[in-house]
């Protein structure tokens, strides 16, 4: 096959994979305590720990764990939040957004169903720069109803102007979540956060984790510095009207400021790896030093394509896993820069866009690379719906696929769903 | 009852905005403002208030203001109130705050009733007030559940064989009382000084208040625009729209009982009865007299009147 070797360059972008730049983050945190956490746990006692004002909230499985946990930190006065149990979702996030504009910090928790209610709130929350911070547990959506994990929640609003994270598990999802808040706030960024993880998976599951103590995550984390809020002292008016002449305005500002949040996303992220050990940004990439085939996902399902990549490095195959953080804004930059030498990519989709040419995320990638010059076949696979087992041999069977189509260059299927009855 | 002199002469509410000559709902809310006791915020859904007077890059008003949609101010009001406790307890700010969640008949009424329901549940410190217009008039007067029976509107026409709006209007001030809140009033712009006194008590009271004022509109009815508060005053003396209060669960009512006026005298400066008025409809109209009869003899019973 023809291939052109490294014909995209970035420019002016900072490596995802280099050193963290020496003049972030002087500060480190003095202590680290390990525990044992459920996803739905860490999330919780993040948002406990970064002091939010206000909750407001309506429980869903498998988000419950959470409202659980905070309903305790608050029934024990462990909290100074104000806890608002909403009657719906559409109520919980119209709160929020009331809360927000208040100059208040503001957490919440859905899944599924509850984040689709939220969905004309959602946008009302990014257009007024609430820099609210929301975690999704992701949850199949209705119908048929199904409570297990897949991204067909988050992915039926991607486009409602938050930035959007997903975590792996549970330490994870703890280390977003802060992080998440200082990124929302920053004032150049003003704008919502979804922080996802995947149901029961990460949600449910326990496992050892680190958590900061309260005193670390205050140095890490100042109360929030609102740049405007409703308030008598300084009378203004939020939500007006903006007809023709200006409707198109605020709109193209909005996706500035998230374009531009990148930055944000990784100052936060490298100061957080200075303070905690534990680096984040856009993406964590697993062997694309040398990688022919990589596969490309989001979330708990991560874990498993870098369990079984390791087996097939150490059997000597060329493969490699790209795991993106941060989903909105797309990286697209920083993800041609970590493709670049591949030859081929597997991008697995854990929900179905239905009628489209791909899934989702699949959809993204193409269009990053359309007009590189960069010729990297493409295989997109369907996974996991409505919490479908994906087992390290059907992994297995994908970097064997993804692999063939490295060296013959022939994509056998557009779109393939893997473990499906016919 | 406050006199006209003794009203304060600020204006929160500015002149200036786009609603229409003779418009109900805007007197409503200027003269609502009117019993503020303080800084106050304005929670408004979406409708002829709220898209009428902050059209970007003006606004009408001269307090802070908040819309962000139809169906949610009982959230985002409530939202607000937290936000205020929680920063206060943090000391990040200091003073009461009074906050008015404004909205439309079909705002309250319909798609904004849940949002209310969970707001009076919850207990949050804020005054609701709904002008009641009795249909949909921003989007170009379809039918609300605050509708009356017989009303003609572009979505209950007084067709050949219907004869406009079919079913009751919704007991609103029933719907909120029974969340067992301290008060709950009905008022109307026709007789102003109840109404403001109604909506400073509904300040003044710890916890949730509605406070449902009508506020005729003379696009949707089909009325003179001069004529706006005689109908707001006419709906009252007809018994269709009774004034009262209900303070702990207790009515009381905030006009003695007289004489009632004919409603056909209230029908006949309205074009969307104008139906009901045709020999074909005597039937109807004389159903829909006999129900408001009844209507107005069981919010007597509540009130503890004698009912003749």
């Amino acid at each position: 096959m023809s291939r052109r070797k490294r014909s995209y360059k970035t420019q002016g972008v900072v490596s995802y994979l280099g050193e963290a730049p020496k003049h972030i983050g002087k500060i480190k945190a003095s202590s680290q305590i390990p525990g044992a956490y459920t996803g739905d746990e860490a999330a919780a006692y993040a948002a406990k720990q970064c002091k939010v004002d206000v909750v407001a909230a309506y429980p869903i499985t498998p988000q419950t764990i959470i409202v659980e946990r905070f309903s305790d930190y608050v029934a024990d006065g462990e909290v100074d939040t104000k806890y608002l149990y909403a009657e719906s979702e559409h109520s919980a996030m119209s709160a929020c957004v009331g809360a927000s504009l208040a100059g208040a910090r503001v957490f919440t928790a859905t899944a599924s169903q509850g984040l689709a209610l939220m969905h004309e709130v959602l946008y009302l929350a990014s257009g007024l720069r609430c820099p609210i911070v929301m975690a999704v547990v992701n949850r199949a959506l209705s119908a048929p109803i199904n409570i297990h994990a897949d991204h067909s929640d988050m992915m039926g609003s991607r486009d409602c102007g938050w930035i959007q994270i997903y975590a792996e598990n549970a330490q994870e999802t703890y280390d977003l979540i802060i992080q998440a808040f200082k990124i929302a706030e920053e004032e150049t960024v003003q704008l919502p956060v979804t922080v996802n993880l995947d149901g029961f998976t990460v949600s449910h599951a326990t496992e050892s984790m680190k958590v900061l103590s309260d005193e670390d995550v205050d140095k890490f984390l100042p109360p929030r510095k609102p740049i405007f809020k409703v308030d008598p002292e300084t009378p203004i008016t939020v939500g007006a009207m903006a007809l023709p002449e200006y409707y198109y305005e605020v709109k193209r500002q909005q996706e500035e400021a998230i374009q531009k949040s990148k930055s944000v996303v990784k100052t936060v992220g490298d100061e957080y790896g200075k303070f905690t050990g534990r680096r984040y940004g856009f993406m964590e990439t697993f062997g694309l030093e040398d990688a022919d085939a990589a596969i490309m996902c989001l979330g708990s399902t991560c874990g498993t394509v870098r369990s079984v990549a390791k087996d097939l490095r150490a059997k000597g195959k060329k493969v490699g896993l790209i795991k993106l953080w941060m989903y909105r804004p797309f990286p697209t930059e920083e993800f041609l820069s970590a493709v670049e030498d591949l030859k081929a990519l597997a991008v697995m989709d854990r929900a179905i866009s239905f009628g489209a040419p791909y899934g989702a995320l699949c959809s993204d990638v193409s269009s990053a690379l359309q007009n590189t010059g960069m010729d990297i076949r493409i295989l997109n696979m369907i996974y996991g719906l409505g919490g479908r087992d994906t087992p390290p041999t059907t992994v297995r069977d994908v970097f064997d696929e993804v692999l063939k189509t490295a060296k013959t260059g022939k994509v056998k299927e557009r779109i393939r769903f893997l473990d499906v009855r016919d | 009852m406050v006199a006209l002199k003794d009203l304060p002469k600020e204006e929160p509410y500015a002149p200036g905005h786009r609603l229409c000559a003779g418009c109900g709902p805007s007197i409503s809310v200027r003269m609502a403002l009117k019993a503020a006791r303080g800084p106050t915020v304005v929670v408004n859904a979406t409708g002829c208030v709220e898209v009428s007077t902050t059209i970007y890059p003006y606004t009408a008003w001269r307090i802070p203001w908040v819309h962000t949609l139809f169906e949610n101010i009982g959230a985002v009001a409530g939202g607000l109130e937290y936000a205020y406790e929680a920063l206060e307890r943090r000391g990040q700010r200091k003073g009461k705050v009074d906050i008015i969640a404004l909205g439309g008949d079909g705002g309250t009424f319909d798609i904004g009733i849940q949002a209310l329901s969970g707001m009076l549940e919850r207990g949050h410190d804020v005054v609701y007030i709904c002008y009641d217009n009795e249909a949909y008039m921003n989007t170009g007067i379809q039918r609300s559940g605050a509708t009356p029976r017989g009303a003609a509107t572009t979505t209950s026409p007084a067709g050949k064989v219907i004869p406009g709006k079919r079913g009751k209007k919704k007991d609103l001030a029933g719907i909120c009382a029974a969340h067992g809140i301290s008060y709950v009033a009905t008022a109307s712009i026709g007789f102003f000084g109840d109404y403001i006194d109604k909506v400073r008590r509904a300040i003044e009271v710890e916890g949730p208040a509605v406070v449902h004022v009508l506020a005729p509109c003379p696009l949707g009815w089909r009325s003179n625009p001069a004529d706006t508060i005689k109908l707001a005053k006419m709906a009252v003396q007809t018994g269709l729209f009774p004034i009262y209060e209900i303070i702990d669960g207790k009515y009381k009512l905030s006009l003695k009982p007289g004489r009632l006026i004919p409603l056909e005298e209230y029908l006949k400066l309205q074009g969307r009865f104008s139906h009901l008025l045709k020999p074909e409809f005597k039937d109807e109209l004389e159903s829909i007299k006999r129900e408001v009869e009844d209507e107005y003899k069981r919010i007597l019973g509540l009130a503890g009147e004698p009912v003749t």
